[in-house]
């Protein structure tokens, strides 16, 4: 194992033994608190807000993905060329307005909890996978493109057997920059009362409790290198799969 | 069978290929010369209908080919790319069996299929099944794009200079394997070349073009001894003319009786070989052999005689 594995491994770890005894970790904790305060976060358990922000990130991305893949699919066939400038202005448009303002404005139309903020993340997160995915699907050479048509393949053959796996690494950059801001960004869905990270981040805010602010963030934090991480070593995969990096020969 | 009937492509207001009419016969290998962006390669794709003609057509085995949907006549026509154009996230193996499986041929068929394509290149399929294109050379990239596109027995093949990349050893032997591939399945074959040695070693016929036009197209002889116009002259070299003559014949063909000194030279050989041979030897006459054993001799004098322009 490299060091980095070896590290990796040890804050998954440390992650896990923390969001399962989390009052094991009060020493550490203890000297951020005054007066008395307790020093872990005990309003609800800390797996179940994990999971809940894990699984908020991981819908929103999804149907991010989903979209963002499928409009980059079409803009790239011949026939949806000319959508390629409407659909880039308005995945622009998800990325600059900003999550907060989406949050204050789908209150009022969805009702507070994990609706608003999945339409706020979904909307952040489309401009890098559509972007990432256009240039994934428009960076397969012009002879692999044309073999695979005059090999016989219809549209769809050249898609599914051709295209797509050899743009999958690109896609999967946006992706993972997509899950990433996602992450970080659903803690502020506890504003509108979805159940994320932020609960604890906000709780400390207000009780004026660092420990609890920083128990929030510390999870975040690892949680978002664990995925960053993870997801790379899949795009080094797909990538060497594809012939796109040098591995040692034979 | 190929049959191409005053075949037509304009891109703007220029015909890329203009009126261009020619018959490839079952079983003959029609090679295609011309300059850089004389059509040759706009020619190939309007067989396969990569390129839709502009007006004229094309018919395969008697069939006109706008009766196809686009796609499965592909399937039917091997297509070796300009470039090779292999699948790099596919083992060597999956690019060979690309067409049978769009085909459904049944898995054993295809692994047959890929292992005698492999051996036929003088790869062996333990080996290079399942490398990565990556994995081999240039030249043996090469060899797997026209495996790939001989893979589902097309009666018609269509090369673009497929031979490229390849220096001139590797080449010749490339050139070799594929005559003795064609003559086994009996494909007919239109292949794209810059290489007049190439176009001559390989072609029953040479197509030559030139903004577009068919400016000739006759066997190899015809070429060399009555081109048609002065661009078709200065594309075979004049200085050439009288070896790539000798080039087209071999030495089996013009043995005489009678006894010779020195090293002998194989019947197979051709008959520029035996002409470099005398005259680097400084001898009239050189022995011949079939299978190693003594058939005769070939002359300087005859060598001299069939050099000249033919009447
Ligand atoms: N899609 C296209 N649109 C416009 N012009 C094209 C297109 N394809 C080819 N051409 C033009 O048609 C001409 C013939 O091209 P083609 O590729 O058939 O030449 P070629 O004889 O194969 O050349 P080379 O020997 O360099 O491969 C060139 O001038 C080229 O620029
Ligand atoms: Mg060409």
């Amino acid at each position: 194992m490299t060091a980095g594995a070896v590290m990796r491994t040890v804050l998954l770890l440390v992650l896990v033994a923390f969001l399962v005894t989390p009052q094991s970790f009060a020493p550490v904790f203890e000297p951020l608190t005054r007066y008395g305060a307790p020093a872990i976060y005990a309003q609800g358990s800390l797996v179940d807000i994990t999971l809940s922000h894990l699984g908020i990130t991981l819908v929103a991305t999804l149907a991010a993905t989903l979209v963002a893949v499928g409009l980059a699919i079409v803009v790239t066939r011949p026939f949806g060329a000319e959508f390629l400038p409407l659909s880039r202005s308005i995945s622009h448009i998800g990325q600059t307005f900003p999550p907060v303002a989406v949050l204050a404005m789908a209150v009022p139309v969805l009702g507070f909890g994990t609706e608003p903020t999945l339409v706020a993340l979904f909307l952040y997160g489309l401009l890098p996978i559509f972007e990432n995915a256009i240039a994934g699907l428009s960076g397969v050479s012009r002879e692999v493109r044309e073999a695979a048509r005059g090999m016989g393949m219809t549209g769809w053959q050249r898609l599914a057997r051709v295209e797509l796996p050899l743009a999958l690494p690109v896609m999967l950059t946006g992706i993972r920059v997509s899950a990433v801001i996602a992450l970080s960004t659903a803690t502020i869905g506890s504003t509108v009362a979805a159940k994320t990270l932020g609960e604890v981040i906000i709780a400390g805010l207000t009780t004026n409790n660092t420990a609890f602010v920083l128990q929030g963030g510390l999870i975040v934090g690892a949680l978002a290198i664990l995925i960053n991480d993870g997801l790379m070593a899949l795009e080094r995969l797909l990538r060497r799969r594809n012939g796109l990096a040098d591995t040692t020969a034979r | 069978m190929i049959e191409i009937d005053a075949l037509t492509r304009v891109y703007g207001t220029t015909a890329v290929v203009d009126n261009v009419s020619l018959t490839v016969p079952r079983g003959e290998i029609c090679v295609v010369v011309g300059t850089s962006g004389s059509g040759k390669t706009t020619l190939l794709r309007m067989i396969n209908r990569l390129v839709e003609p502009s007006s004229g057509s094309v018919r395969i085995g008697g069939e006109d080919t706008r009766g196809f949907v686009a796609y499965q006549l592909r399937r039917r026509i091997g297509y070796v790319i300009q470039g090779n154009g292999l699948f790099p996230h596919h083992t060597v193996g999956q690019n060979i069996a690309t067409v049978p499986s769009l085909l459904n041929w049944d898995k054993a068929r295809i692994r047959a299929r890929v292992d005698e394509l492999l051996t036929l290149f003088q790869l062996d399929p333990e080996d290079y099944r399942d490398r990565m294109p990556r994995q081999l050379s240039g030249g043996q990239q090469q060899r797997i794009g026209v495996a790939r596109a001989l893979a589902a027995e097309p009666e018609i093949l269509l090369m673009d200079e497929p031979f490229g990349a390849l220096d001139p050893v590797i080449r010749s032997k490339a050139q070799a394997d594929l005559l003795a591939i064609q003559r086994r399945f009996g494909t007919t074959i239109m292949l794209v070349t810059h290489d007049m040695t190439e176009a001559m070693a390989l072609g029953t016929r040479i197509a030559v073009m030139d903004a577009g036009k068919l400016l000739q197209y006759a066997p190899p002889a015809e070429i060399i001894s009555r081109p048609a116009t002065v661009f078709v002259d200065a594309l075979i070299g004049s200085g050439d003319r009288p070896f790539r003559m000798l080039a087209l014949q071999k030495v089996r063909d013009h043995v005489e009786p009678g006894a010779a000194a020195g090293l002998p030279i194989d019947e197979e050989a051709s008959l520029r070989e035996a002409y470099a041979e005398c005259l680097w030897s400084g001898r009239d006459a050189v022995p011949v052999v079939r299978d190693g054993a003594l058939v005769g001799r070939i002359t300087l004098a005859r060598l001299t005689a069939l050099a000249a322009r033919p009447q």
